[in-house]
C-alpha cells in the first residue's frame, strides 16, 4: 500500500496523534475512562497502522522485534517489580501505601508504575501478535 | 427510553451472529465481527460501563485488523458444510437456553440490594477517596483494591504472547517468504 500517496499522508498526518492519545489514556486513567489496556491497544495500533501503510519490513526498523520481545516481559517485570519493591519498603507485596512518605502519593505512584507496566505489556504483545501474523506472508 | 437502545443494539447484536453464523465469505465474516464488538461496545455504555467499553472498542478494533492480516495466509471461502446435521443447532440453543435459565435467579440489573453491592463496593466507594484519591473509582479498585486481579491479567497476556511467539517466532523474526529456520 505503500504507493497510495492519500493514505500515506493521511497515515503520517494520524499516527503521531494515535500515539498521543494512547499516551493520554494511559496516564489520564486516574482521572477518566483508560489505563494500561486501553492506551496499550491504542498505542499498538498506531504501530500496525505504521505497518500497514509502509510494510512489516518498515516497521520491523521502527519497533525491533527484539525491542517488542524484550518489552512483553519489561512490562510484567515492571508490575511486580512495584509490588516487590512495596515489600522491601516493609509493606505487603502490591501494597503502595509504603512507596512514598504520604499513603495517598504512595497509591499515586503505584497505580501509575502498575499502569504503565499493564500498557508496556499489551502494546507489545499487540504489536508482537500483528508481527506474528502479517510477517508470515502468503505460502 | 434506554430501553429501545437496548432492544435495538440485542436485536442488532443477534442479526449479526446468525449472519456470521451463516456467511461463508471469510472476509465478510471478520468484518462483521468488528461490527459486533462495536455494538457490544455501545452496549458497555449504556450500561455506564465505561472503561470496559473503551477496552472492548480498542481491542475489538485491533482484533479485526490482526483477523484481516491472517485472511491473506488462507483462503477467502469457508469450506461447504456437507451434510447438514442437526445437532449444532441444538447444542447452541441447549446452551443459550441453560444460560437463560441461569439468568433467572439473578438480581435485577442495577437493585441496590443485590449481594455483589452489598459485599466489599460499598467500603470501595467509601474510603477510596480516601485511601486512593483517584478519582476513577474504575482505576483506584482495578490497580490498587484488586491489584493480584491485574498481576494475574497482565500475565495471561504475556503468556499468550510468549506462547504466541513460540509457535510463530519464525515469522515474527524473519522477513516474509525468507522461510522460518532462523
Amino acid at each position: 500500500m505503500s504507493n497510495q500517496i492519500i493514505l500515506r499522508v493521511v497515515a503520517k498526518l494520524f499516527i503521531p496523534f494515535v500515539l498521543l492519545f494512547a499516551l493520554y489514556v494511559q496516564f489520564h486513567g486516574d482521572y477518566g475512562p483508560g489505563g494500561g489496556f486501553q492506551a496499550g491497544v491504542i498505542f499498538a495500533s498506531g504501530f500496525v497502522l505504521y505497518a500497514l501503510v509502509w510494510g512489516i519490513e518498515e516497521a520491523r526498523k521502527v519497533a525491533h522485534p527484539n525491542v517488542i520481545q524484550f518489552c512483553v516481559a519489561l512490562g510484567v517485570l515492571l508490575y511486580a517489580g512495584t509490588g516487590v519493591a512495596g515489600m522491601l519498603l516493609g509493606g505487603n507485596f502490591l501494597d503502595y501505601n509504603v512507596l512514598q512518605h504520604d499513603p495517598v502519593h504512595g497509591q499515586h505512584l503505584g497505580i501509575l508504575l502498575v499502569e504503565l507496566g499493564v500498557g508496556i505489556t499489551v502494546a507489545a504483545v499487540m504489536v508482537s501478535t500483528f508481527y506474528c501474523f502479517a510477517g508470515r506472508g502468503r505460502r | 427510553m434506554v430501553e429501545v437502545f437496548d432492544i435495538a443494539l440485542l436485536g442488532f447484536m443477534a442479526v449479526l451472529a446468525v449472519a456470521i453464523a451463516r456467511l461463508r465469505n471469510l472476509f465478510a465474516i471478520v468484518v462483521m465481527s468488528g461490527f459486533y464488538s462495536l455494538m457490544s461496545a455501545s452496549m458497555f455504555v449504556i450500561l455506564d460501563a465505561v472503561d470496559v467499553a473503551f477496552t472492548e472498542a480498542a481491542v475489538g478494533g485491533v482484533a479485526t485488523v490482526i483477523m484481516l492480516g491472517t485472511l491473506l495466509l488462507t483462503t477467502k471461502e469457508e469450506k461447504k458444510i456437507e451434510r447438514w446435521s442437526p445437532w449444532p443447532l441444538i447444542a447452541v440453543v441447549a446452551t443459550g437456553g441453560l444460560l437463560v435459565y441461569g439468568t433467572l435467579d439473578m438480581p435485577r440489573y442495577g437493585d441496590p440490594n443485590a449481594p455483589i453491592h452489598k459485599h466489599v463496593a460499598p467500603r470501595y466507594i467509601e474510603d477510596s477517596p480516601n485511601e486512593v484519591g483517584v478519582p476513577n473509582m474504575v482505576t483506584s479498585v482495578l490497580a490498587s483494591y484488586r491489584g493480584y486481579d491485574t498481576l494475574g491479567e497482565t500475565t495471561v497476556i504475556f503468556t499468550a504472547g510468549i506462547g504466541l511467539l513460540l509457535l510463530l517466532g519464525s515469522a515474527f523474526r524473519t522477513r516474509p517468504g525468507e522461510g522460518g529456520s532462523s
